[in-house]
Protein backbone atom coordinates (compact mmCIF):
# COMPACT_ATOMS: atom_id res chain seq x y z
CA UNK A 1 0.00 0.00 0.00
CA UNK A 2 2.99 2.81 1.02
CA UNK A 3 4.67 1.84 -2.11
CA UNK A 4 1.25 2.31 -4.14
CA UNK A 5 0.81 4.89 -2.69
CA UNK A 6 4.72 6.69 -3.28
CA UNK A 7 4.15 4.92 -6.79
CA UNK A 8 1.04 7.34 -7.43
CA UNK A 9 3.08 10.56 -6.07
CA UNK A 10 6.11 10.19 -8.36
CA UNK A 11 3.89 9.42 -11.56
CA UNK A 12 1.95 11.86 -10.90
CA UNK A 13 5.36 14.66 -10.55
CA UNK A 14 6.30 12.60 -13.64
CA UNK A 15 3.20 13.68 -15.74
CA UNK A 16 3.56 17.23 -14.72
CA UNK A 17 7.33 17.31 -15.99
CA UNK A 18 5.98 15.62 -19.52
CA UNK A 19 5.03 19.18 -21.84
CA UNK A 20 2.83 16.76 -24.43
CA UNK A 21 0.48 15.09 -22.34
CA UNK A 22 0.44 18.14 -20.07
CA UNK A 23 -0.64 19.96 -22.86
CA UNK A 24 -3.27 18.11 -24.22
CA UNK A 25 -4.79 17.60 -21.11
CA UNK A 26 -4.84 21.00 -19.72
CA UNK A 27 -3.89 23.33 -22.39
CA UNK A 28 -5.71 22.26 -25.22
CA UNK A 29 -9.04 22.54 -24.24
CA UNK A 30 -8.55 25.86 -22.88
CA UNK A 31 -7.47 27.40 -26.45
CA UNK A 32 -10.29 25.45 -27.67
CA UNK A 33 -12.78 27.29 -25.28
CA UNK A 34 -11.24 30.89 -25.66
CA UNK A 35 -11.70 30.82 -29.68
CA UNK A 36 -14.74 28.84 -29.93
CA UNK A 37 -16.38 31.11 -26.64
CA UNK A 38 -14.56 34.23 -28.58
CA UNK A 39 -15.90 33.44 -31.69
CA UNK A 40 -19.85 32.72 -30.80
CA UNK A 41 -20.07 33.54 -26.67
CA UNK A 42 -22.31 31.73 -25.20
CA UNK A 43 -25.81 33.52 -26.36
CA UNK A 44 -28.82 30.95 -26.73
CA UNK A 45 -29.13 29.44 -30.21
CA UNK A 46 -31.10 27.40 -31.83
CA UNK A 47 -28.79 25.36 -33.68
CA UNK A 48 -28.48 24.06 -30.03
CA UNK A 49 -31.33 23.90 -28.78
CA UNK A 50 -31.43 26.64 -27.06
CA UNK A 51 -28.33 26.61 -25.29
CA UNK A 52 -24.84 28.35 -25.95
CA UNK A 53 -21.94 27.54 -27.59
CA UNK A 54 -20.06 27.42 -24.48
CA UNK A 55 -22.89 25.31 -22.84
CA UNK A 56 -22.42 22.84 -25.14
CA UNK A 57 -18.80 22.78 -25.58
CA UNK A 58 -17.39 21.79 -22.15
CA UNK A 59 -19.16 18.77 -22.52
CA UNK A 60 -17.30 17.77 -25.83
CA UNK A 61 -13.76 19.10 -24.91
CA UNK A 62 -14.28 16.90 -21.76
CA UNK A 63 -14.69 14.09 -23.99
CA UNK A 64 -11.66 14.89 -25.44
CA UNK A 65 -9.55 15.09 -22.44
CA UNK A 66 -10.71 11.46 -21.88
CA UNK A 67 -9.65 10.30 -25.62
CA UNK A 68 -6.38 11.94 -25.07
CA UNK A 69 -5.84 10.09 -21.77
CA UNK A 70 -7.03 6.63 -22.95
CA UNK A 71 -5.40 6.87 -26.04
CA UNK A 72 -1.94 8.93 -26.13
CA UNK A 73 -1.30 9.18 -22.28
CA UNK A 74 -1.40 5.71 -21.64
CA UNK A 75 0.06 4.12 -24.86
CA UNK A 76 3.16 6.45 -24.72
CA UNK A 77 3.93 5.90 -20.75
CA UNK A 78 3.65 2.44 -21.56
CA UNK A 79 5.49 1.74 -24.19
CA UNK A 80 8.53 4.36 -22.76
CA UNK A 81 8.40 2.29 -19.56
CA UNK A 82 9.23 -0.86 -22.04
CA UNK A 83 11.46 0.50 -24.22
CA UNK A 84 13.57 1.91 -21.62
CA UNK A 85 14.11 -0.67 -20.10
CA UNK A 86 12.26 0.93 -16.83
CA UNK A 87 10.04 -2.23 -16.47
CA UNK A 88 12.99 -4.10 -16.18
CA UNK A 89 14.32 -2.27 -13.21
CA UNK A 90 11.37 -2.81 -11.24
CA UNK A 91 11.04 -6.07 -11.85
CA UNK A 92 14.05 -6.78 -9.73
CA UNK A 93 12.45 -5.66 -6.57
CA UNK A 94 9.91 -7.03 -4.68
CA UNK A 95 7.08 -4.87 -6.65
CA UNK A 96 4.29 -6.16 -8.55
CA UNK A 97 4.28 -4.51 -12.03
CA UNK A 98 0.39 -3.96 -11.08
CA UNK A 99 1.26 -1.70 -9.32
CA UNK A 100 2.97 0.50 -11.24
CA UNK A 101 0.00 0.41 -14.10
CA UNK A 102 -2.69 0.82 -11.14
CA UNK A 103 -0.66 4.43 -10.01
CA UNK A 104 -0.62 5.44 -13.79
CA UNK A 105 -4.46 4.90 -14.00
CA UNK A 106 -4.68 6.41 -11.15
CA UNK A 107 -2.12 9.48 -11.82
CA UNK A 108 -3.95 10.07 -15.85
CA UNK A 109 -7.94 9.70 -14.38
CA UNK A 110 -7.00 12.59 -11.80
CA UNK A 111 -5.37 14.48 -14.68
CA UNK A 112 -8.41 13.59 -16.89
CA UNK A 113 -10.97 15.26 -14.05
CA UNK A 114 -8.67 18.14 -13.07
CA UNK A 115 -8.42 19.03 -17.01
CA UNK A 116 -12.47 19.23 -17.01
CA UNK A 117 -12.41 20.79 -13.79
CA UNK A 118 -10.04 23.62 -15.34
CA UNK A 119 -11.84 23.81 -17.77
CA UNK A 120 -15.62 24.48 -16.23
CA UNK A 121 -14.17 27.06 -13.45
CA UNK A 122 -12.48 28.94 -16.70
CA UNK A 123 -15.91 29.07 -18.75
CA UNK A 124 -18.16 30.00 -15.55
CA UNK A 125 -15.39 32.61 -14.67
CA UNK A 126 -15.53 33.72 -18.03
CA UNK A 127 -18.08 32.94 -20.62
CA UNK A 128 -20.84 32.24 -17.89
CA UNK A 129 -21.07 28.27 -18.12
CA UNK A 130 -24.28 27.01 -17.25
CA UNK A 131 -24.89 23.27 -16.25
CA UNK A 132 -28.45 21.66 -16.48
CA UNK A 133 -27.93 17.89 -15.02
CA UNK A 134 -27.33 16.21 -11.79
CA UNK A 135 -23.35 16.18 -11.09
CA UNK A 136 -23.75 12.95 -10.04
CA UNK A 137 -25.25 11.20 -13.08
CA UNK A 138 -22.36 13.38 -15.19
CA UNK A 139 -19.46 12.05 -12.57
CA UNK A 140 -21.04 8.57 -12.79
CA UNK A 141 -20.95 8.67 -17.03
CA UNK A 142 -17.49 10.71 -17.27
CA UNK A 143 -15.99 7.35 -14.95
CA UNK A 144 -17.81 5.16 -17.32
CA UNK A 145 -16.15 7.41 -20.22
CA UNK A 146 -12.72 6.83 -18.69
CA UNK A 147 -13.20 3.50 -17.89
CA UNK A 148 -13.67 2.97 -21.49
CA UNK A 149 -11.16 5.18 -23.42
CA UNK A 150 -8.58 3.93 -20.93
CA UNK A 151 -9.06 0.06 -22.07
CA UNK A 152 -8.68 1.12 -25.70
CA UNK A 153 -5.76 2.27 -24.94
CA UNK A 154 -4.26 -0.71 -22.99
CA UNK A 155 -4.99 -2.11 -26.46
CA UNK A 156 -2.64 -0.06 -28.24
CA UNK A 157 -0.24 -0.92 -25.34
CA UNK A 158 -0.45 -4.76 -26.37
CA UNK A 159 0.20 -4.17 -30.00
CA UNK A 160 2.60 -1.09 -30.07
CA UNK A 161 6.17 -1.85 -29.22
CA UNK A 162 7.89 1.11 -28.91
CA UNK A 163 7.29 4.84 -27.47
CA UNK A 164 7.79 6.32 -30.99
CA UNK A 165 5.24 4.06 -32.73
CA UNK A 166 3.36 4.72 -29.97
CA UNK A 167 3.12 8.65 -30.81
CA UNK A 168 2.36 8.09 -33.95
CA UNK A 169 -0.53 5.90 -33.92
CA UNK A 170 -2.04 7.22 -30.97
CA UNK A 171 -1.89 10.90 -32.67
CA UNK A 172 -3.42 9.47 -35.75
CA UNK A 173 -6.51 7.87 -34.08
CA UNK A 174 -6.34 10.81 -32.25
CA UNK A 175 -7.22 13.34 -34.36
CA UNK A 176 -9.62 12.29 -36.88
CA UNK A 177 -11.85 10.75 -33.65
CA UNK A 178 -11.85 14.33 -32.23
CA UNK A 179 -12.66 16.14 -34.97
CA UNK A 180 -15.65 13.96 -36.54
CA UNK A 181 -16.96 12.58 -33.18
CA UNK A 182 -17.92 16.18 -32.15
CA UNK A 183 -15.59 16.42 -29.15
CA UNK A 184 -14.14 20.01 -30.99
CA UNK A 185 -16.59 20.99 -33.68
CA UNK A 186 -20.06 20.61 -33.14
CA UNK A 187 -21.70 17.47 -34.56
CA UNK A 188 -24.60 19.49 -35.26
CA UNK A 189 -22.66 21.73 -37.53
CA UNK A 190 -21.37 18.99 -39.85
CA UNK A 191 -22.73 17.73 -43.53
CA UNK A 192 -25.53 14.43 -43.20
CA UNK A 193 -22.59 12.37 -44.41
CA UNK A 194 -19.80 12.92 -42.21
CA UNK A 195 -22.44 12.31 -38.96
CA UNK A 196 -23.57 9.33 -40.65
CA UNK A 197 -19.70 8.10 -40.01
CA UNK A 198 -19.64 9.72 -36.56
CA UNK A 199 -21.54 6.42 -35.65
CA UNK A 200 -18.38 4.36 -36.23
CA UNK A 201 -16.71 6.72 -33.82
CA UNK A 202 -16.19 5.02 -30.33
CA UNK A 203 -15.51 8.52 -29.36
CA UNK A 204 -19.30 9.73 -30.07
CA UNK A 205 -20.50 7.83 -27.87
CA UNK A 206 -18.67 9.69 -24.87
CA UNK A 207 -19.37 13.08 -26.60
CA UNK A 208 -23.08 12.00 -26.61
CA UNK A 209 -23.52 10.48 -23.24
CA UNK A 210 -21.83 13.10 -21.31
CA UNK A 211 -23.79 16.18 -23.57
CA UNK A 212 -27.12 14.47 -22.31
CA UNK A 213 -26.25 14.20 -18.62
CA UNK A 214 -24.87 17.85 -19.05
CA UNK A 215 -28.74 18.82 -19.54
CA UNK A 216 -30.31 16.58 -17.54
CA UNK A 217 -30.95 13.89 -19.50
CA UNK A 218 -31.66 10.44 -18.02
CA UNK A 219 -29.83 7.11 -17.75
CA UNK A 220 -33.21 5.04 -19.30
CA UNK A 221 -32.30 7.89 -22.15
CA UNK A 222 -28.74 6.79 -22.95
CA UNK A 223 -28.96 3.25 -23.07
CA UNK A 224 -27.18 3.12 -26.56
CA UNK A 225 -24.49 4.97 -25.46
CA UNK A 226 -24.40 2.69 -22.07
CA UNK A 227 -23.59 -0.59 -23.31
CA UNK A 228 -21.38 0.64 -26.59
CA UNK A 229 -18.66 2.29 -23.63
CA UNK A 230 -19.36 -1.07 -21.48
CA UNK A 231 -18.87 -3.36 -24.26
CA UNK A 232 -15.72 -1.47 -25.42
CA UNK A 233 -14.25 -1.88 -21.59
CA UNK A 234 -14.53 -5.36 -21.49
CA UNK A 235 -13.35 -6.14 -25.07
CA UNK A 236 -10.77 -3.97 -24.26
CA UNK A 237 -9.95 -5.72 -21.05
CA UNK A 238 -9.83 -9.38 -22.63
CA UNK A 239 -7.63 -8.08 -25.69
CA UNK A 240 -5.19 -6.53 -23.09
CA UNK A 241 -5.19 -9.97 -21.01
CA UNK A 242 -4.06 -11.93 -24.16
CA UNK A 243 -1.81 -9.18 -25.49
CA UNK A 244 -0.02 -7.14 -22.65
CA UNK A 245 3.36 -7.86 -22.63
CA UNK A 246 6.11 -6.32 -20.52
CA UNK A 247 9.04 -6.17 -22.14
CA UNK B 1 23.46 -26.53 0.68
CA UNK B 2 25.69 -25.84 3.06
CA UNK B 3 26.07 -23.41 5.20
CA UNK B 4 28.18 -20.87 3.84
CA UNK B 5 26.83 -21.30 0.27
CA UNK B 6 25.60 -18.02 -0.37
CA UNK B 7 24.54 -19.87 -4.37
CA UNK B 8 24.25 -23.05 -5.97
CA UNK B 9 23.91 -23.95 -9.60
CA UNK B 10 23.93 -26.97 -10.91
CA UNK B 11 23.40 -27.86 -14.88
CA UNK B 12 22.17 -24.48 -15.17
CA UNK B 13 21.01 -24.83 -19.11
CA UNK B 14 18.89 -21.61 -20.97
CA UNK B 15 18.64 -20.74 -24.96
CA UNK B 16 16.94 -18.74 -26.77
CA UNK B 17 15.42 -20.73 -29.90
CA UNK B 18 17.87 -22.45 -31.38
CA UNK B 19 20.75 -20.42 -30.01
CA UNK B 20 21.73 -22.43 -26.87
CA UNK B 21 23.14 -18.98 -24.05
CA UNK B 22 24.27 -21.25 -21.07
CA UNK B 23 24.76 -24.79 -21.24
CA UNK B 24 24.72 -26.88 -18.48
CA UNK B 25 26.90 -25.15 -15.69
CA UNK B 26 27.50 -26.04 -12.46
CA UNK B 27 28.98 -23.21 -9.86
CA UNK B 28 28.44 -22.24 -6.64
CA UNK B 29 29.28 -18.75 -5.03
CA UNK B 30 30.27 -19.02 -0.92
CA UNK B 31 29.24 -16.42 1.42
CA UNK B 32 30.90 -13.20 1.81
CA UNK B 33 33.08 -13.50 -1.48
CA UNK B 34 33.36 -11.90 -4.39
CA UNK B 35 32.62 -13.58 -7.41
CA UNK B 36 33.47 -12.62 -11.21
CA UNK B 37 31.89 -13.79 -13.91
CA UNK B 38 34.26 -13.08 -17.14
CA UNK B 39 34.01 -14.08 -20.93
CA UNK B 40 34.04 -12.33 -24.31
CA UNK B 41 30.78 -11.04 -25.41
CA UNK B 42 28.31 -13.23 -25.91
CA UNK B 43 29.53 -15.36 -23.63
CA UNK B 44 26.34 -15.93 -21.74
CA UNK B 45 26.90 -13.65 -18.51
CA UNK B 46 24.20 -11.54 -18.38
CA UNK B 47 21.60 -15.17 -19.13
CA UNK B 48 23.33 -16.28 -16.28
CA UNK B 49 23.51 -13.84 -14.10
CA UNK B 50 19.66 -12.92 -14.99
CA UNK B 51 18.48 -16.45 -13.91
CA UNK B 52 20.45 -16.28 -10.67
CA UNK B 53 18.31 -13.10 -10.00
CA UNK B 54 14.83 -14.47 -10.80
CA UNK B 55 14.39 -11.98 -14.30
CA UNK B 56 15.08 -15.34 -16.61
CA UNK B 57 13.61 -18.34 -16.25
CA UNK B 58 16.29 -21.10 -16.72
CA UNK B 59 15.06 -23.90 -19.39
CA UNK B 60 16.56 -27.18 -16.98
CA UNK B 61 19.17 -27.06 -14.28
CA UNK B 62 18.56 -26.04 -10.42
CA UNK B 63 19.22 -22.78 -9.05
CA UNK B 64 19.09 -21.79 -5.35
CA UNK B 65 20.33 -18.03 -3.90
CA UNK B 66 20.17 -17.86 -0.32
CA UNK B 67 18.38 -20.96 -0.24
CA UNK B 68 15.37 -20.24 -2.69
CA UNK B 69 14.34 -20.93 -6.11
CA UNK B 70 14.67 -17.65 -8.21
CA UNK B 71 11.50 -18.90 -9.89
CA UNK B 72 9.41 -19.51 -7.16
CA UNK B 73 10.02 -17.38 -4.58
CA UNK B 74 10.81 -14.19 -6.41
CA UNK B 75 9.44 -11.96 -4.05
CA UNK B 76 10.78 -12.68 -1.02
CA UNK B 77 14.29 -13.09 -3.07
CA UNK B 78 14.19 -9.53 -4.32
CA UNK B 79 13.83 -8.49 -0.58
CA UNK B 80 16.89 -9.34 0.45
CA UNK B 81 19.52 -9.20 -3.11
CA UNK B 82 20.74 -6.14 -4.79
CA UNK B 83 20.73 -5.92 -8.66
CA UNK B 84 22.34 -3.81 -10.87
CA UNK B 85 21.86 -4.49 -14.59
CA UNK B 86 23.60 -4.24 -17.70
CA UNK B 87 20.57 -2.94 -19.06
CA UNK B 88 18.20 -0.64 -17.33
CA UNK B 89 17.39 2.65 -16.97
CA UNK B 90 15.14 4.60 -14.96
CA UNK B 91 12.59 7.51 -15.94
CA UNK B 92 14.81 10.55 -17.25
CA UNK B 93 13.02 13.11 -15.45
CA UNK B 94 12.83 11.66 -12.20
CA UNK B 95 15.48 13.38 -9.35
CA UNK B 96 18.15 11.18 -7.74
CA UNK B 97 16.28 11.68 -4.15
CA UNK B 98 13.07 10.60 -5.82
CA UNK B 99 14.15 7.46 -7.09
CA UNK B 100 15.97 6.78 -3.65
CA UNK B 101 12.56 7.81 -2.13
CA UNK B 102 10.98 5.62 -3.65
CA UNK B 103 12.81 2.53 -4.27
CA UNK B 104 12.57 2.64 -0.25
CA UNK B 105 8.81 2.64 -0.31
CA UNK B 106 8.98 -0.58 -2.34
CA UNK B 107 10.77 -2.69 0.13
CA UNK B 108 9.71 -3.92 3.80
CA UNK B 109 13.34 -3.53 5.40
CA UNK B 110 15.54 -0.57 4.03
CA UNK B 111 18.68 1.75 4.60
CA UNK B 112 18.51 5.69 5.45
CA UNK B 113 19.09 6.36 1.43
CA UNK B 114 20.48 9.37 2.59
CA UNK B 115 23.64 7.74 3.99
CA UNK B 116 23.94 6.02 0.90
CA UNK B 117 23.76 9.69 -1.10
CA UNK B 118 26.94 10.48 1.10
CA UNK B 119 28.62 7.14 1.02
CA UNK B 120 27.79 7.31 -3.00
CA UNK B 121 29.10 11.15 -3.19
CA UNK B 122 25.79 11.59 -4.86
CA UNK B 123 24.60 14.37 -2.13
CA UNK B 124 25.69 16.90 -4.55
CA UNK B 125 23.28 16.05 -6.99
CA UNK B 126 20.31 15.01 -5.07
CA UNK B 127 17.87 17.41 -7.15
CA UNK B 128 19.47 16.97 -10.32
CA UNK B 129 17.27 14.77 -13.02
CA UNK B 130 18.42 11.35 -13.89
CA UNK B 131 18.97 12.26 -17.38
CA UNK B 132 21.42 15.10 -16.62
CA UNK B 133 23.57 12.73 -14.61
CA UNK B 134 26.85 11.71 -16.05
CA UNK B 135 27.83 7.86 -16.58
CA UNK B 136 29.69 7.20 -13.48
CA UNK B 137 27.48 9.09 -11.33
CA UNK B 138 24.22 7.36 -13.01
CA UNK B 139 25.98 3.73 -12.55
CA UNK B 140 26.63 5.09 -8.87
CA UNK B 141 22.93 5.64 -8.33
CA UNK B 142 22.40 2.43 -9.36
CA UNK B 143 24.19 0.76 -6.81
CA UNK B 144 22.87 3.02 -4.53
CA UNK B 145 19.38 1.32 -5.66
CA UNK B 146 20.60 -2.08 -5.09
CA UNK B 147 21.87 -1.02 -1.71
CA UNK B 148 18.40 0.84 -0.60
CA UNK B 149 17.28 -2.95 0.89
CA UNK B 150 20.58 -3.82 3.08
CA UNK B 151 20.89 -7.22 0.57
CA UNK B 152 22.85 -9.85 1.72
CA UNK B 153 24.27 -10.59 -2.14
CA UNK B 154 24.65 -7.71 -4.53
CA UNK B 155 24.54 -8.28 -7.95
CA UNK B 156 26.26 -6.02 -10.79
CA UNK B 157 26.76 -7.26 -14.21
CA UNK B 158 29.08 -4.73 -16.06
CA UNK B 159 29.41 -2.05 -13.36
CA UNK B 160 32.07 -0.37 -14.76
CA UNK B 161 31.71 -0.15 -18.66
CA UNK B 162 31.86 2.70 -20.50
CA UNK B 163 33.70 4.81 -17.49
CA UNK B 164 36.73 5.98 -17.53
CA UNK B 165 39.75 4.62 -15.59
CA UNK B 166 39.39 7.20 -12.95
CA UNK B 167 35.79 6.50 -12.69
CA UNK B 168 36.18 3.10 -12.40
CA UNK B 169 38.41 2.93 -9.76
CA UNK B 170 35.97 4.72 -8.05
CA UNK B 171 33.67 2.21 -8.34
CA UNK B 172 36.69 -0.72 -7.50
CA UNK B 173 36.91 0.79 -3.81
CA UNK B 174 32.95 1.15 -3.34
CA UNK B 175 32.88 -2.68 -4.39
CA UNK B 176 35.65 -3.38 -2.09
CA UNK B 177 33.47 -1.61 0.35
CA UNK B 178 30.22 -3.07 0.17
CA UNK B 179 31.95 -6.45 0.35
CA UNK B 180 33.47 -5.40 3.49
CA UNK B 181 30.30 -4.56 5.15
CA UNK B 182 29.70 -8.37 5.21
CA UNK B 183 27.80 -8.88 1.57
CA UNK B 184 28.06 -11.21 -0.95
CA UNK B 185 29.41 -10.03 -4.06
CA UNK B 186 28.42 -11.27 -8.38
CA UNK B 187 29.91 -9.49 -10.78
CA UNK B 188 30.83 -9.79 -14.56
CA UNK B 189 32.56 -7.77 -16.19
CA UNK B 190 34.99 -7.33 -19.27
CA UNK B 191 37.94 -6.26 -17.35
CA UNK B 192 40.93 -9.00 -16.89
CA UNK B 193 42.34 -6.15 -14.61
CA UNK B 194 38.97 -5.52 -12.72
CA UNK B 195 38.28 -9.18 -12.07
CA UNK B 196 41.83 -9.92 -10.86
CA UNK B 197 42.02 -6.86 -8.68
CA UNK B 198 38.52 -7.45 -7.19
CA UNK B 199 37.03 -10.70 -6.83
CA UNK B 200 38.46 -13.87 -4.98
CA UNK B 201 37.55 -16.21 -7.25
CA UNK B 202 37.02 -15.87 -11.41
CA UNK B 203 35.08 -17.86 -13.58
CA UNK B 204 35.26 -17.90 -17.22
CA UNK B 205 32.86 -18.93 -19.60
CA UNK B 206 33.22 -18.59 -23.35
CA UNK B 207 29.97 -19.95 -26.01
CA UNK B 208 28.20 -20.28 -22.36
CA UNK B 209 30.24 -22.93 -20.99
CA UNK B 210 32.60 -23.10 -18.13
CA UNK B 211 36.36 -22.85 -19.32
CA UNK B 212 37.67 -22.27 -15.53
CA UNK B 213 36.91 -21.28 -12.09
CA UNK B 214 39.81 -20.73 -9.27
CA UNK B 215 41.04 -17.63 -7.61
CA UNK B 216 42.86 -15.06 -9.60
CA UNK B 217 46.54 -15.94 -8.04
CA UNK B 218 46.02 -19.88 -8.48
CA UNK B 219 44.70 -19.33 -12.42
CA UNK B 220 47.77 -17.30 -13.43
CA UNK B 221 49.67 -19.74 -11.38
CA UNK B 222 48.25 -22.92 -12.93
CA UNK B 223 48.98 -21.71 -16.70
CA UNK B 224 52.97 -21.53 -15.50
CA UNK B 225 53.38 -18.25 -17.20
CA UNK B 226 57.07 -16.55 -17.38
CA UNK B 227 57.78 -13.88 -15.00
CA UNK B 228 60.25 -11.49 -17.11
CA UNK B 229 63.01 -9.02 -15.34
CA UNK B 230 63.96 -6.38 -17.07
CA UNK B 231 66.96 -3.71 -16.83
CA UNK B 232 69.56 -2.06 -18.47
CA UNK B 233 73.56 -1.67 -17.84
CA UNK B 234 75.98 0.35 -18.33
CA UNK B 235 79.72 -0.99 -20.27
CA UNK B 236 80.63 -4.26 -20.47
CA UNK B 237 79.35 -5.93 -17.50
CA UNK B 238 79.65 -10.10 -17.65
CA UNK B 239 75.88 -11.39 -17.12
CA UNK B 240 76.35 -14.93 -17.91
CA UNK B 241 76.55 -15.53 -14.49
CA UNK B 242 72.74 -15.15 -14.12
CA UNK B 243 72.81 -18.77 -15.89
CA UNK B 244 74.39 -20.23 -12.64
CA UNK B 245 70.51 -19.05 -10.44
CA UNK B 246 68.60 -22.08 -10.22
CA UNK B 247 65.48 -20.06 -10.89
CA UNK B 248 66.96 -18.33 -14.36
CA UNK B 249 66.00 -20.39 -17.20
CA UNK B 250 66.99 -17.79 -20.18
CA UNK B 251 69.06 -14.61 -20.07
CA UNK B 252 69.38 -12.33 -23.13
CA UNK B 253 70.76 -8.78 -23.92
CA UNK B 254 69.60 -6.35 -26.93
CA UNK B 255 71.81 -3.58 -27.00
CA UNK B 256 72.56 -2.04 -23.18
CA UNK B 257 68.94 -4.04 -22.08
CA UNK B 258 69.24 -7.43 -20.32
CA UNK B 259 65.82 -9.61 -19.77
CA UNK B 260 66.18 -12.55 -17.61
CA UNK B 261 63.03 -14.60 -17.56
CA UNK B 262 61.82 -18.02 -15.54
CA UNK B 263 58.64 -19.65 -14.14
CA UNK B 264 59.53 -19.41 -10.32
CA UNK B 265 58.16 -17.05 -8.65
CA UNK B 266 61.70 -16.50 -6.62
CA UNK B 267 62.82 -15.25 -9.40
CA UNK B 268 63.08 -11.89 -8.66
CA UNK B 269 64.28 -12.38 -5.22
CA UNK B 270 67.24 -14.18 -6.68
CA UNK B 271 67.97 -11.87 -9.30
CA UNK B 272 67.71 -8.72 -7.12
CA UNK B 273 70.48 -10.31 -4.59
CA UNK B 274 72.63 -11.23 -7.32
CA UNK B 275 73.04 -8.12 -8.61
CA UNK B 276 74.02 -6.59 -5.53
CA UNK B 277 76.05 -9.47 -4.48
CA UNK B 278 78.53 -9.21 -7.40
CA UNK B 279 78.14 -5.41 -7.43
CA UNK B 280 76.97 -4.91 -10.81
CA UNK B 281 75.61 -1.28 -11.58
CA UNK B 282 72.24 -1.19 -12.81
CA UNK B 283 69.19 1.27 -13.78
CA UNK B 284 65.64 1.55 -14.94
CA UNK B 285 64.55 -2.74 -13.59
CA UNK B 286 61.16 -3.39 -14.07
CA UNK B 287 60.00 -6.74 -13.63
CA UNK B 288 56.69 -8.05 -16.24
CA UNK B 289 54.17 -10.57 -14.32
CA UNK B 290 51.49 -12.75 -15.83
CA UNK B 291 48.60 -11.50 -15.76
CA UNK B 292 44.67 -12.74 -16.16
CA UNK B 293 45.19 -11.78 -19.52
CA UNK B 294 47.38 -14.35 -20.55
CA UNK B 295 45.29 -16.55 -18.55
CA UNK B 296 42.30 -15.64 -20.48
CA UNK B 297 44.09 -15.90 -24.16
CA UNK B 298 45.67 -18.85 -23.86
CA UNK B 299 42.54 -20.65 -22.66
CA UNK B 300 40.32 -19.17 -25.08
CA UNK B 301 42.23 -18.14 -28.32
CA UNK B 302 41.20 -15.00 -28.14
CA UNK B 303 42.17 -11.42 -27.02
CA UNK B 304 38.98 -10.34 -24.85
CA UNK B 305 37.58 -7.04 -26.14
CA UNK B 306 38.69 -3.66 -24.40
N1 LIG C 1 16.53 -12.16 -24.84
C1 LIG C 1 17.32 -12.79 -25.75
N2 LIG C 1 16.77 -13.31 -26.87
C2 LIG C 1 17.54 -13.95 -27.78
N3 LIG C 1 18.87 -14.12 -27.66
C3 LIG C 1 19.47 -13.62 -26.57
C4 LIG C 1 18.72 -12.93 -25.56
N4 LIG C 1 19.58 -12.54 -24.60
C5 LIG C 1 20.79 -12.97 -24.98
N5 LIG C 1 20.73 -13.62 -26.16
C6 LIG C 1 21.87 -14.26 -26.86
O1 LIG C 1 22.44 -15.20 -25.97
C7 LIG C 1 23.85 -15.14 -26.01
C8 LIG C 1 24.39 -14.83 -24.64
O2 LIG C 1 24.01 -13.53 -24.30
P1 LIG C 1 24.36 -12.81 -22.93
O3 LIG C 1 23.69 -11.49 -22.93
O4 LIG C 1 24.05 -13.72 -21.81
O5 LIG C 1 25.94 -12.64 -23.07
P2 LIG C 1 26.93 -11.73 -22.24
O6 LIG C 1 28.06 -12.61 -21.85
O7 LIG C 1 26.23 -11.03 -21.16
O8 LIG C 1 27.42 -10.72 -23.36
P3 LIG C 1 27.87 -9.18 -23.20
O9 LIG C 1 29.27 -9.23 -22.76
O10 LIG C 1 27.74 -8.65 -24.58
O11 LIG C 1 26.95 -8.54 -22.24
C9 LIG C 1 24.21 -14.10 -27.06
O12 LIG C 1 24.50 -14.76 -28.25
C10 LIG C 1 22.96 -13.27 -27.18
O13 LIG C 1 22.82 -12.79 -28.50
MG1 LIG D 1 25.98 -9.11 -20.66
Amino acid sequence: MRSLLKLTWVEAKLFFREPQALFFTLIFPLILLFVYGGVYGNKSNPMFGGFGMVDVSVPSYTAMIIATSGLISISVIVATYREAKILRRFKATPLSPLHLLTADVIVIFFMTAVGMMLLVVVAKLVFGLRFFGNALSFAGAFVISCASFFSLGFILCGLIRTARTAQIVSMALFFPMILLSGATIPIETMPEYIRNYARFIPLTYVVKLLKGFWFGDSWSQHQTELVVLTVMFVVGLLITAKTFRWE
Amino acid sequence: MQKDTAIQVEKLHKSYGKLTAVQDISFSVRKNEIFGIVGPNGAGKTTTIECLEGLRSPDKGLVRVLGLDPQKNRRSLHERIGVQLQESRIASQIKVWEVLDLYTALYSRTVDYKDLLEKLQLSQVRSRFYSRLSGGQKQRLFIALSLINDPEIVFFDELTTGLDPQARRVIWDLVREVNESGKTVVLTTHFMEEAERLCDRVLIMDHGRIITLDSPENLVKKLGAEHKIIFSIKGRVQIESFNELATVEKVSVFRDKVTISGKDQRLLADVVNHLIERRIPYYDLQTQQPNLDDVFISLTGKEIRK
